[in-house]
């Protein structure tokens, strides 16, 4: 721990309520909403952002940052995102989506948004799965996943298999920035038994930074954060943890897919 | 533009009458027959004329267009879009959540004749989806009817008025026949009143709370409590906001119920019996909702019968039903499919109907 440089605010952030997150035991939500909220501090913005709650988990989200909130319909944040932001240009506008609101049913706005370079940031919350509806089958489920609706398993003759935002998102010419990360702790094994790392998190938060910063400099940001739903997955929260990085990001690696501006490497 | 006299199709003079009117951003989608709203839109855009103007976009659907309108709208400027009714048919999810989170913005259906795809003709078989809050939950749209491209041209500052008063969006719904329509209209000079934003709008939370614009309220208790206010919104406007037009019914034993571009044809038949001297006169609603019910019934109260003549099966039919009141006689001619009813046919119907009465 002791190589890496952890700059973690402690304590109140200013762009945050006081109100208790409604997120269940295990669930990154609520990591990444800390992350944004230390982004909008440290990068003064609280008071020009606007964040459009989208359908889904974080559709509650209004409750928890101090700034403010247009609730959008299902899958169209992004939409609702460009409009405030192509009347208001000196707003900051992000949004924080799920996989089935931004996969799914909006994936045509997402896509939009992302072709027309639209400055906005979209964070999108990848925990393969339904969660606020009760576990179903999402775009991004892997195959043989059991869920409500796949009780046997994703069965890819007849629904296909997952859908890799990212690499579709980098596909298009247009999107400035698009980069998977991941919001799990990892597993890994040393000669004392188990130990967690959170070094994911730390890009996971420098990338939250990046999505803001490339927003400024007037291209649209796109970060997926691979995440659990150990309620869902029914799944005892360590395993969940364990499953991200064993099966999830094999078939969604992580890592930088475009970066235009080079935020990155800054 | 102001004050001088000019020619245009009746999709021109909204789009011309919403510029006029201090539009600030319009987020478009082509479809039959109203798409000559975002070719106008989109050659005036960076026009100086119109300052306030600031931004154009063709969205990827109707649904993308409506949503932008959301955003846009939510930022406390004058925010647009139109269609034709199956893209109307999209546009419902958006109207509902604007309803729900009070958003003010401008709508305006060019209704074609339908179901589905129907054709490209005139109908006005979209009242019921615009009237009656055409998608899910209880609320409604301001409407507006415009019968002449005057009205088209004009309709758009009553709207936006409207709309920012009683934070609600407001539709103008013309059809195929008001759209393509080509007439002299006039604009008179008109300065685009300051709507006060402050209260509500998505701008940055600087120096004040958050501002938070929203149809969701998972408390039974306070979402019964934000719906019954808007419908307190509803009786301030029912009572207040209604307009309508009434022409040759004081003396009339027969009154034409129509709305749109049917008026303009009742009013030819009415005028040719008039001079036959059949004591006939039009009732025509210019506020679809607020619907005219009071006025309606005063003239009820008279002893007058009704004739509804729609450009669909029946659907004002059913409000003008109510208005009157059980026991008045209201006969309905209705016509569909891009078909418009003749002076004749109108005349021969009110005839028709004298002949049974004797």
């Amino acid at each position: 721990m002791s190589q890496l440089s952890l700059k973690v605010k402690i304590g109140k952030l200013e762009s945050l309520t006081d109100n208790p997150t409604h997120y269940c035991a295990g669930c990154e939500h609520g990591t990444l909403t800390r992350l944004i909220a230390a982004a909008m501090d440290e990068l003064r913005i609280r008071e020009k952002t606007v964040m459009i709650d989208s359908v889904g988990c974080s559709v509650l989200a209004y409750n928890y940052f101090n700034c403010d909130h247009i609730v959008a319909p299902h899958g169209r944040a992004p939409a609702v995102a460009a409009g405030l932001k192509r009347v208001k240009p000196e707003l900051t506008v992000f949004t924080v989506q799920g996989d089935g609101d931004a996969a799914s049913i909006g994936l045509l706005e997402l896509v939009y948004a992302a072709k027309r370079n639209t400055p906005i940031t979209v964070f999108l919350v990848n925990n393969a799965i339904y969660g606020m509806t009760g576990g179903q089958m999402a775009p991004t489920t892997l195959e043989g996943q059991v869920t409500t609706t796949t009780p046997f398993g994703r069965n890819a003759a007849m629904t296909g298999t997952e859908l890799d935002v990212s690499k579709l998102l980098s596909g298009i010419d247009g999107a400035a920035y698009v980069k998977r990360a991941s919001l799990a702790v990892q597993e890994l094994s040393s000669q004392r038994g188990k130990v967690y790392t959170i070094k994911n998190l730390l890009d996971a938060k420098k990338s939250v930074e990046n999505a803001f910063k490339v927003q400024a400099l007037g291209g649209f940001a796109f970060v997926e954060l691979l995440s659990t739903c150990s309620i869902n997955w029914k799944m005892p929260i360590l395993d969940a943890k364990r499953f991200v990085y064993e099966h999830m990001a094999k078939k969604f690696p992580l890592g930088v897919y475009k970066d235009t501006f080079g935020v990155e490497k800054q | 533009m102001s004050k001088q006299r000019v020619y245009l199709k009746g999709n021109e003079a909204v789009a011309y009458g919403a510029l006029e009117a201090g539009l600030n951003a319009y987020f478009a989608y082509p479809i039959t027959p109203s798409s000559e709203i975002p070719e106008t839109l989109a050659k005036e855009f960076g026009n100086k004329k119109y300052p306030e103007y600031k931004y154009f976009l063709q969205a990827a659907s109707e649904l993308e267009a409506i949503n932008m309108v959301l955003g846009a709208a939510s930022g406390g400027v004058r925010a647009m879009t139109a269609t034709s009714s199956p893209g109307f048919s999209l546009k419902q999810e958006g109207l509902s959540y604007a309803a729900g989170m009070e958003l003010p913005f401008l709508v305006v259906d060019i209704c074609r004749a339908g179901p589905g795809l129907g054709n490209l003709g005139p109908e006005q078989s979209d009242y019921f989806q615009a009237t009656k809050g055409g998608g899910h939950g209880n609320y409604r749209l301001f409407v507006l009817a415009p019968a002449s491209v005057q009205e088209m041209a004009l309709f758009p500052r009553i709207g936006f008025d409207l709309a920012f008063k009683y934070r609600n969006p407001t539709l103008i719904l013309g059809d195929a026949f008001t759209g393509q329509l080509k007439e002299d209209v006039e604009f008179p000079e008109f300065t685009p009143p300051k709507y006060d934003v402050s209260s509500w709008a998505a701008t940055g939370a600087k120096g004040r709370g958050p501002h938070i614009l929203n149809s969701l309220e998972l408390d039974y208790q306070k979402h019964y409590k934000h719906v019954g206010r808007i419908f307190e919104k509803y009786k301030l406007a029912e009572a207040n906001e209604v307009r309508f037009e009434s022409y040759l019914t004081e003396d009339a034993e027969k009154v034409i119920v129509a709305f749109g571009i049917v008026s303009r044809i009742a009013k030819g038949a009415i005028n040719k019996l008039r001079s036959k001297g059949v004591k006939v006169g039009l009732f025509r609603p210019i506020t679809l909702w607020p619907f005219p019910k009071l006025a309606l019934r005063k003239l009820a109260s008279e002893g007058k019968q009704f004739l509804d003549v729609e450009l669909n099966t029946g659907q004002m039919y059913e409000d003008v039903k109510l208005a009157v009141g059980d026991g008045v006689t209201v006969d309905f001619l209705g016509k569909w499919g891009g078909i418009v009813p003749t002076e004749a046919e109108i005349e021969s119907k009110l005839r028709h109907l004298e002949v049974l009465a004797a």
